[in-house]
């Protein structure tokens, strides 16, 4: 789950989009806005809301937009949240249901320790307040995929409130500026996930699978636009967008519509849409029963959810019933803001670089495992990992796990660069050779293609004379001084050295040659 | 050898007077001749003459696995049991087969007990009499008994005059009472233990909530139900509590603290007891015989050195409709998975999936169910809950503090009735609808579920129709082991007699086991 919540930070990220986007008319400083958030159990939800204050140009109006998310996040546990059931992705359809997930008359919801320590953790995580008691409430409708008629979540008193999330986004073309905004969180809650329907139209009927957790992350967005001052705009919901992508085209177009809505006269129903991706625009949704009453119940069978930390932790409790908030505390990871700041202190590294590092699953770890192994500086290997290594990758569309050159090889070819055994140039020929995957080591490779930096002083002295000999008239230039045309001398040694010579080396002899 | 109790039949097995297998068969040859009792729903033959034979190899090789070994029992048809029918006495439930054991039912199984079969009910356990049922009304047998019908009035013997046996448990409580099993399984929400074993003239339990697992009992009211325990006398409910009893991981409502039960002393000394007799349960409806007979008790605790001192429940008046509240509410949501699309009764409506449900669950359920479900929803609507549910559960509290402030005061165990009259004729029983039926019936009895308390119902004398009546003994939370303790001494001085069915018995061996005809102590 945690990955998850990571990435709430990008809704943010989009209004830096939107924002320069709407140029034209709904221009907007980003402002924090009213913040919720839940997270859902078998899955997790989180919710988070964007206000944005939109800057008119002459004689228009001002509009502000206002987001809140309502974030499902899957929890990333081995079993279910109220049952010992496995949670596996893409297993065969109803092979990992136990009687309660089948809602079997007499069976009753066990809370998964797992999940709650998740959601503490994630509440955590996101600078939440973390409800020492928290309940479990049922949530009724009927709906074919929903076999108890009600799902469990946590409405009253979840389990985490209040939070927020410091994010830093890019400020379009401007790669290297960065700008750091606040998203408030207003609550994570453990809910029960429903099955998943399988409509199959050829044969009319509905097929229902009870494994559930299949979307690991699935977000609605609820979205109103008002003037600033003035009262919030009636919001409409757009349901079940499952990336991010869709999720930004989803709440530009459907702020875009709400005000040209307006803006003609007519008005915005609060109702529920949904985002057709084809299309690139929002619909209403058949909401045949038209507004729902969930009938929210207490859940008889969950006694409340109490949570301990050092101080009320009492002195004969079981370690294996209870959970301590503190303790949890302690085992955080290093959070992402906190890695940037490291990377930034640690390496000298730029700011857009450590975010570039987090940016993608597993490439940390990756630069972290270069540095170990390789005695090159740090800015090279940020160098190396940020331009050439993720390169390849994006280019083949790849994750850094699937990546056939491993740190440990990239470590040993930063090595022979830094001790001059290659050179750049040549380098980059056997990062090339490593990213086939071949099996050969980096060395293997420059001894066999000889794109070893040339040692033999004598002969790279032969190879600097033949070139002067060749070539009269840059060498002329030379001597008068055309700052340029030293460089052209060298770059023609290098390429009669096949890339294989230090270019300062050939600058030396070079200058030593034509007595500069 | 029927009209023994649990623990004298548990005796003669270990002693090989009788085996398993003829124990098994006499009971089920019991079972068929009292069929018009309508006492079952399903007649487990098959699976328990296997127990028995298991149990029989069992108890040659030496390695009985205790108490219970060998010995007959039933259970409710609203308790979950792998592979055999659980109907719940609805057409919702009809040919529904459980894949798994209610973890009461597991623990019986696991002691050796043999599964005689599934017991008649109010269909989801709705109701006080036993008569709401899709399979038809349960007859009590003491309405076939010698002392009734030698003490009825003479134009009432027809077949037509036979009297309910109270519930919703009534199956349960007829199936011990006829000698067809030692015990028998309930369930109890608002009383459905305790009355059926009054009026059936049985020891009916009702455990601290959280006490025993309800995992595998097919919900009524969540955070009211108990499963509870028929047994023809209190040492008996020990010895099937001492099994049951225990924190389940399947049920987080069960305590994790391990509760001390022991077999209970045959000496009991009184004298030091409070017993509290709450003066709001006196009631107008309350039958004189009744009210004299719990005077008579109060008098008897008061003799042997117990203080009795009249206590006050001042919010007792309200717990009927609080309850109705709470009940319908948690009716309403536990009814919601019978949509007719996993399990259970489906309709043949099929021109859309909400077609469906409608006919599945208009249906599949009766009016009485149907009923709660429409209160139910109505409570839990955004408009409502406040104004309903929330205030329920305020009352609920309130009434819980009742009992909390008795028992700090100083009371050990309160008195009280357990109905206000005896069994009624069934045709009588019905002129009433089930919900007037329900709030009168269940006026002594629901207040204790919406404290989680144990109580137990114990059979004291006839009436005046050779009926049996029971009072019921209330304790403090998880004092389930002193209050039974109390009961056993309560039980021993009322020597409550036992039905006498020689009808029924062939070799009339019923009489002869167990032959104390007469109330001794509390007569009218």
């Amino acid at each position: 789950m945690a990955t998850s919540v990571l990435r709430l930070g990008i809704p943010g990220r989009r209004w830096a989009l939107a924002w320069i986007d709407g140029g034209s008319r709904h221009r907007s400083g980003t402002q924090p806005g009213p913040t919720s958030n839940r997270a859902r159990g078998q899955s997790s939800v989180t919710q988070l809301s964007l206000r944005t204050a939109q800057k008119p140009r002459k004689g228009e109006h001002k509009w502000a937009a206002v987001v809140g998310l309502e974030i499902h996040a899957q929890i990333c546990s081995n079993s279910k949240l109220f049952s010992g059931a496995q949670v596996c992705f893409a297993a065969p359809p109803n092979s990992l249901v136990s009687f309660f997930d089948a809602s079997l008359p007499g069976t009753l919801p066990v809370l998964n320790r797992r999940c709650v320590e998740a959601a503490v953790m994630t509440g955590l995580a996101l600078n939440c307040h973390i409800n020492r008691k928290s309940l479990f409430d049922r949530k009724h409708y009927f709906y074919a995929d929903l076999p108890a008629g009600y799902q469990i979540t946590q409405q009253r008193l979840p389990i985490a409130t209040n939070g927020h999330l410091t994010y830093s986004i890019y400020i379009r073309k401007k790669q290297s500026q960065v700008t750091t905004k606040t998203v408030r969180i207003k609550q994570i809650q453990l809910e029960q996930d429903s099955g998943k329907s399988l409509h199959d139209d050829l044969r009319s009927q509905t097929l229902i699978d009870l494994n559930r957790a299949e979307g690991q992350l699935r977000v609605d967005a609820n979205i109103s636009v008002h003037h600033p001052g003035e009262p919030l705009g009636v919001r409409t919901e757009v349901k079940n967008l499952n990336s991010l992508r869709f999720l930004a085209k989803a709440i530009d177009y459907e702020i875009q519509r709400q005000i040209t809505e307006l803006e003609n006269g007519g008005e915005v129903l609060n109702e529920t849409r949904s985002f057709d991706y084809k299309l690139g625009c929002t619909v209403p949704m058949r909401d045949k029963e038209g507004k729902q009453d969930y009938r929210f119940m207490p859940e008889p069978n969950l006694p409340p959810l109490v949570l301990y930390d050092a101080t009320s932790l009492p002195s004969d409790a079981d370690s294996q019933q209870v959970i301590n908030i503190d303790q949890l505390r302690d085992t955080l990871p290093e959070l992402p803001s906190a890695t940037r700041e490291r990377l930034v202190q640690q390496y000298g590294m730029l700011p857009e670089h450590s975010f570039a590092l987090l940016n993608e699953v597993g490439l940390l770890e990756f630069f972290q495992n270069v540095i170990k192994e390789t005695r090159a500086e740090p800015k090279k290997v940020t160098n190396w990992v940020l331009n050439t290594f993720l390169y390849y990758l994006k280019q083949q569309n790849l994750a850094v796990s699937e990546s056939p050159v491993t740190a440990g090889a990239l470590a040993e070819l930063l090595d022979l660069l830094d001790s001059k055994a290659v050179s750049s140039a040549a380098a980059k020929q056997v990062f090339e050779e490593l990213w086939k995957g071949q099996g050969k080591t980096a060395a293997q490779i420059v001894s066999e293609q000889q794109l070893g930096l040339m040692q033999d002083r004598e002969a790279l002295e032969q190879l600097c004379q033949a070139t002067i000999d060749g070539h009269p008239q840059t060498v002329m230039d030379v001597k008068k001084r055309n700052p340029k045309a030293i460089n052209k001398l060298i770059g023609l040694v290098r390429k009669a050295s096949l890339s294989r010579a230090d270019p300062t080396l050939i600058k030396e002899i070079l200058e030593k040659k034509l007595s500069l | 050898m029927l009209g023994r109790t649990l623990r004298e039949v548990s005796a003669a097995l270990k002693q090989g007077q009788v085996t398993p297998t003829e124990l098994c068969k006499k009971c089920l040859s019991l079972i068929k001749k009292t069929k018009y009792l309508n006492a079952y729903i399903t007649v487990s033959e098959e699976v328990a003459l296997k127990q028995a034979e298991e149990s029989e190899r069992r108890y040659k090789q030496g390695q009985s696995l205790g108490d219970l070994d060998g010995i007959p029992v039933a259970v409710k048809d609203n308790f979950s049991t792998a592979g055999i029918e659980t109907t719940c006495a609805s057409n919702m439930l009809k040919g529904y087969i459980p894949p798994y054991n209610a973890t009461v039912v597991q623990k019986l199984l696991d002691q050796g007990a043999l599964l005689m079969g599934k017991t008649n009910l109010d269909e989801f356990a709705m109701g006080s009499g036993s008569t709401d049922g899709v399979f038809g009304p349960v007859k009590n047998p003491w309405s076939y008994s010698k002392q009734h019908r030698e003490r009825r009035r003479h134009d009432e013997h027809d077949d037509s005059h036979w009297l309910i046996a109270g519930g919703s448990s009534g199956g349960s409580a007829a199936s011990v009472a006829a000698f067809t099993c030692f015990a028998a399984l309930g369930s109890d929400t608002g009383g459905s233990t305790r009355n059926p074993a009054a009026h059936c003239g049985l020891v009916g339990f009702k455990p601290s909530y959280g006490l025993v697992s309800r995992h595998g009992l097919i919900p009524l009211v969540n955070s009211m139900d108990v499963p509870g325990i028929f047994t023809r006398c209190v040492d008996d409910t020990a010895i099937v509590l001492g099994i049951l009893a225990g924190h389940d991981p399947k049920d987080s409502t069960t305590v994790q603290d391990p509760i001390k039960l022991s077999r209970i002393p045959s000496e009991v000394d009184v004298s030091g007891l409070c017993i509290g007799i709450p003066k709001e349960y006196l009631v107008p409806e309350l039958s004189s015989e009744i009210r004299s007979l719990w005077s008579q008790a109060a008098d008897l605790f008061e003799s042997e050195g117990a203080k009795v001192i009249e206590v006050s429940l001042p919010h007792t008046s309200y717990s009927i409709v609080c309850y109705h509240v709470l009940c319908t509410s948690e009716v309403a949501s536990n009814m919601a998975r019978f949509d007719g699309l996993q399990y259970g009764h489906r309709s043949g409506i099929d021109v859309s999936t909400e077609a469906m449900y409608a006919a599945t669950r208009q249906e599949g359920f009766n009016d009485v169910v149907r009923e709660r479900i429409l209160s139910g929803n109505f409570f839990l609507l955004k408009e409502n809950y406040e104004n309903y549910f929330v205030k329920a559960q305020k009352v609920r509290r309130l009434i819980l503090r009742d009992f909390v402030n008795v028992f700090d005061s100083g009371v050990d165990v309160l008195l009280t009735p357990t109905t206000l009259t005896e069994a009624v004729p069934y045709l009588e029983f019905i002129k009433e609808d089930n919900r007037t039926r329900s709030a009168q019936d269940d006026i002594f009895t629901q207040a204790v579920n919406m404290a989680g308390l144990p109580a137990v119902s114990v059979p004291v004398a006839l009436s005046n129709q050779g009926l049996p009546i029971g009072l019921q003994l209330i304790g403090r939370a998880f004092c389930d082991q002193q209050l039974l303790t109390v009961a056993k001494w309560f039980e021993k001085q009322v020597q409550f007699p036992v039905i006498q069915l020689q009808d029924l018995m062939d070799d009339g061996s019923l009489i002869l086991e167990n032959g104390k005809l007469t109330s001794v102590s509390l007569t009218q």
